[in-house]
């Protein structure tokens, strides 16, 4: 997050460790299990990469000239220098465990760690065949001077960013769910296809360099195809086997796992932010300070979301999706071509989740995984807001993202995920109809 | 292009340690899904429960492994009694969003930096299996035949974890075939006929999440003990995804399924990275693909096999395709 608070950076700099290990996903146990014998394996090429960062400013500026040595059980492996853009990269032998730290006597004049006890980061595993990325935070933070209650409020407008964005993501998720019955587990895979897609269009090394608002035009207008491709080429065809929706759901799990990893393979696994707009300088609302790309993303949002509603509330097709989702039969039998219907459902879904996948590639960057990190909050936006519910979601949503964003005021950075997802549980006991679902929906 | 190490390499997963923890994983996944229908998707989450359970014991109060491993069973229970009791009265689709949420809340909070002097955070909890490898029979050096050999302490946790395997086979078909077995099944194709024949089929399916989660939690004991270690990263949601193709594979409610199922698995998911790092390392693809892509290849293709079983043989190798269809009633 460009935005990211100070205490939000304090985390990542703290879980930096966990971080790249994370994006291993599953493959990790497995590949470290393994008992090859050395020699006719093709050369290794992990490498620990620390990026030495000074967050003084509001902006990060990299630190150069900074030692950064690599031991394993107290020998040394490597040691290398940190360049311009703060990065140092050694090379490690095979994947395994390391220590990395910092060499103090090479530090910046008048410049220290930001938390001394990070010098030495005693556990860090490398796995085969990728960097490992690990970071080290100079300088002491930067005190905005902004009261207690000023911090909340720019949480919260962060916060409303992340939710509207999910809300997007949601309505989509929403509108299948409803006029289908399908949980879809592949759906952060359109978020992933529609931020990668507009990062191959507006890259300029490695893509075609269109300007990035068209890019995310065209991106949204391809992520619509491929929600389209989806209904016609898996979903329709299980529907007239009659598969049912729980075999479904495996099959769209089975899916999201084959195009996340397909991504991975085209896209590479480090995050990759778009060119344009990647520095800003934040414009101050009142006590908010908000980044100019964050402010659009939100306005993009808010529009997206109102046309969404007046489509539902004033169109013919919309008025036929919402009886759909009431009753498919119903609506069959009163004349409504429900697969016309379901296949206005999947445009809708694929277009949205690709305008969330750039919107988050905007504000965040682009990365193999990240529909998939999204996918149970967009889950939980749908559920709190009303399960098969379009408004339901869009509530949901900016419920969530405020409340829980906001939170990090008081509660550890690092719990975020748990209380959403704690949320979701929550909801789904007490409450499972949501905040704007109906009651008889639920079996 | 060397076949013979593909092939080795292959057996090699299919016999060790990693297998016989799939195994116990998806053998715990198929008595909640396979034999109840419940649809468990935070199973990772019991071998998580199970490994941390072991783990936190051994270290913070220094008592033996053994009653570590009671305390990670316990454990298990518990995450079956704390999700079960208000889950199980829900939806099944809504069963499967409140487990895969629950099992990824204990993986954040494992892994959260704030727990650090319990879970380890993110560096984990290493050095408590120790005790394990004392009680290994087997003098140093390595065992096997050709390629395929293990040393002697990967052997040891082998022979331990399939000898688990087998004793929760037989615990299932024990199971299956006892009047409590046709129960589970009864649940499974119609609740509402189990509860009008006076079956309490809600302490039931309490009953059945338990027993596949202490299944599922020797697997994850089985995963820690061998690497003796366990961090927030060995528990992520989608490994829940990978015991399901192992049990679909294998046949889902079928005793033997999830155990060949978890063979199979681990044999064509090794052979398959060595035959794309080999071809990737000979040039085969020219510059299209990088040795770095072997992993994500081999996930692409599991989901896809996930995917094309679940539409065209959702019974797997073993199932009873009638007792394979769990579906809305």
């Amino acid at each position: 997050m460009t935005c990211r608070s100070a205490r939000s950076r304090r985390a990542r700099v703290l879980s930096g460790a966990a971080l790249a290990l994370a994006l291993l996903s599953i493959a990790a146990p497995a590949s470290a299990g393994t008992e090859e014998p050395a020699g006719d394996e093709p050369a290794s090429e992990e490498t620990i990469n620390a990026r030495l960062i000074d967050q003084r400013g509001k902006q990060d500026k990299p630190v150069e000239g900074v030692t950064v040595v690599v031991e394993q059980g107290g020998d040394e492996i490597g040691q290398a220098e940190s360049d311009a853009d703060g990065l140092a990269i050694i090379p490690v032998p095979g994947p395994g465990k390391y220590s990395v730290r910092v060499d103090p006597t090479t530090f910046p004049k008048g410049l220290g760690l930001t938390d001394a006890a990070q010098e030495e980061l005693p556990n860090v595993q490398v796995f085969a065949g990728r960097p490992k990325f690990v970071i080290f935070g100079f300088g002491e933070r930067l005190d905005t001077g902004k009261t207690g209650f000023e911090r909340v409020l720019n949480l919260a407008a962060s916060g409303l960013r992340v939710g509207l964005i999910v809300a997007v993501a949601a309505v989509g998720l929403s509108l299948v769910f409803g006029t289908t019955g399908l949980i879809n587990f592949a759906h952060g895979e359109l978020l992933t296809f529609g931020g990668v897609v507009a990062w191959y269009l507006s890259a300029s090394d490695g893509g075609l360099g269109i300007t990035l608002v068209v890019a995310g035009i065209l991106a949204v207008i391809l992520g619509a195809g491929f929600g389209a491709a989806l209904e016609r080429g898996v979903w329709r065809p299980l529907r007239g086997r009659r598969v049912g929706n729980i075999s479904l759901l495996v099959v769209s799990i089975g899916l999201a796992l084959f195009l996340r990893n397909f991504i991975q393979v085209i896209f590479g696994s480090s995050p990759r932010p778009y060119e344009q707009y990647a520095t800003q300088d934040p414009w101050h609302i009142g006590p908010i300070d908000i980044l100019p790309k964050n402010a659009i993303a939100i306005v993009i949002c808010v529009v997206v979301l109102v046309t969404v509603a007046l489509l539902l509330l004033r169109t013919r097709l919309g008025t036929a999706l919402r009886a759909v989702t009431d009753n498919a039969e119903l609506s069959e039998s009163s004349g409504i071509d429900v697969q016309r219907v379901i296949m206005a459902a999947w445009i809708s879904c694929g277009a949205l989740a690709a305008l969330a996948g750039v919107l988050l590639g905007v504000t965040q960057s682009v990365d193999w995984d990240m529909g998939e990190n999204f996918l149970l909050l967009i889950f939980a936006a749908m559920i709190v807001g009303g399960l098969g519910s379009p408004f339901g979601a869009m509530v949901g949503g900016m419920v969530l993202g405020v409340a829980f964003e906001a939170s990090t005021y008081w509660v550890p950075v690092d719990f975020k995920k748990a209380m959403y997802l704690g949320a979701l549980i929550i909801v789904l006991l007490v409450r499972p109809q949501g905040i704007l679902g109906v009651r008889e929906r639920v079996g | 292009m060397d076949f013979g190490k593909i092939f080795s390499d292959g057996v090699r997963e299919a016999l060790g340690v990693n297998a016989a923890a799939y195994a116990l994983a998806a053998i715990g996944l198929n008595v909640q899904y396979g034999l109840t229908g419940l649809l468990n998707f935070g199973q990772v989450g019991f071998l998580l429960v199970g490994a941390y359970g072991t783990a936190i014991t051994v270290k913070e109060t220094g008592a033996p492994l053994w009653a570590g491993f009671l305390v990670g069973i316990l454990a298990a229970i518990g995450l079956a009694a704390v999700l079960g009791i208000p889950t199980l009265r829900l939806r099944a689709d809504y069963l499967a969003i409140v487990t895969i949420a629950s099992a990824e809340i204990l993986r954040v909070l494992a892994g959260s930096r704030h727990l650090e002097g319990f879970t380890g955070g993110p560096f984990g909890i290493r050095g408590w299996a120790g005790s394990f490898y004392d009680l290994n029979p087997f003098s140093p050096g390595r065992y096997g035949a050709g390629k395929v050999s293990f040393d002697h302490n990967t052997l040891w946790v082998m022979t331990v974890a399939w000898t688990l395997v087998i004793l929760a086979s037989v615990l299932v078909w024990l199971l299956k075939r006892s009047p409590y077995g046709r129960v589970l099944r009864s649940i499974r194709e119609d609740e509402d006929a189990a509860r009008s024949l006076g079956k309490n089929a809600y302490v039931i399916k309490i009953q059945s999440l338990a027993v596949g989660g202490v299944i599922g939690a020797l697997g994850g004991m089985v995963i820690a003990v061998n690497f003796q270690f366990t961090n927030d990263d060995f528990w992520l949601s989608p490994f829940t995804f990978l015991m399901y193709t192992v049990l679909i594979i294998g046949g889902v409610g079928s005793v033997i399924g999830p155990v060949l199922g978890a063979m199979l698995f681990w044999f064509v998911y090794q052979s398959l990275d060595s035959l794309l790092r080999q071809a990737i390392h000979e040039g085969v693809f020219g510059d299209v693909l990088t040795s770095t892509d072997a992993g994500p290849l081999r996930l692409a293709f599991v989901g896809l096999t996930l995917m094309l079983l679940m539409i065209y043989r959702p019974q797997g190798i073993f199932g009873n395709r009638q007792e394979a269809l769990i579906d809305d009633r």
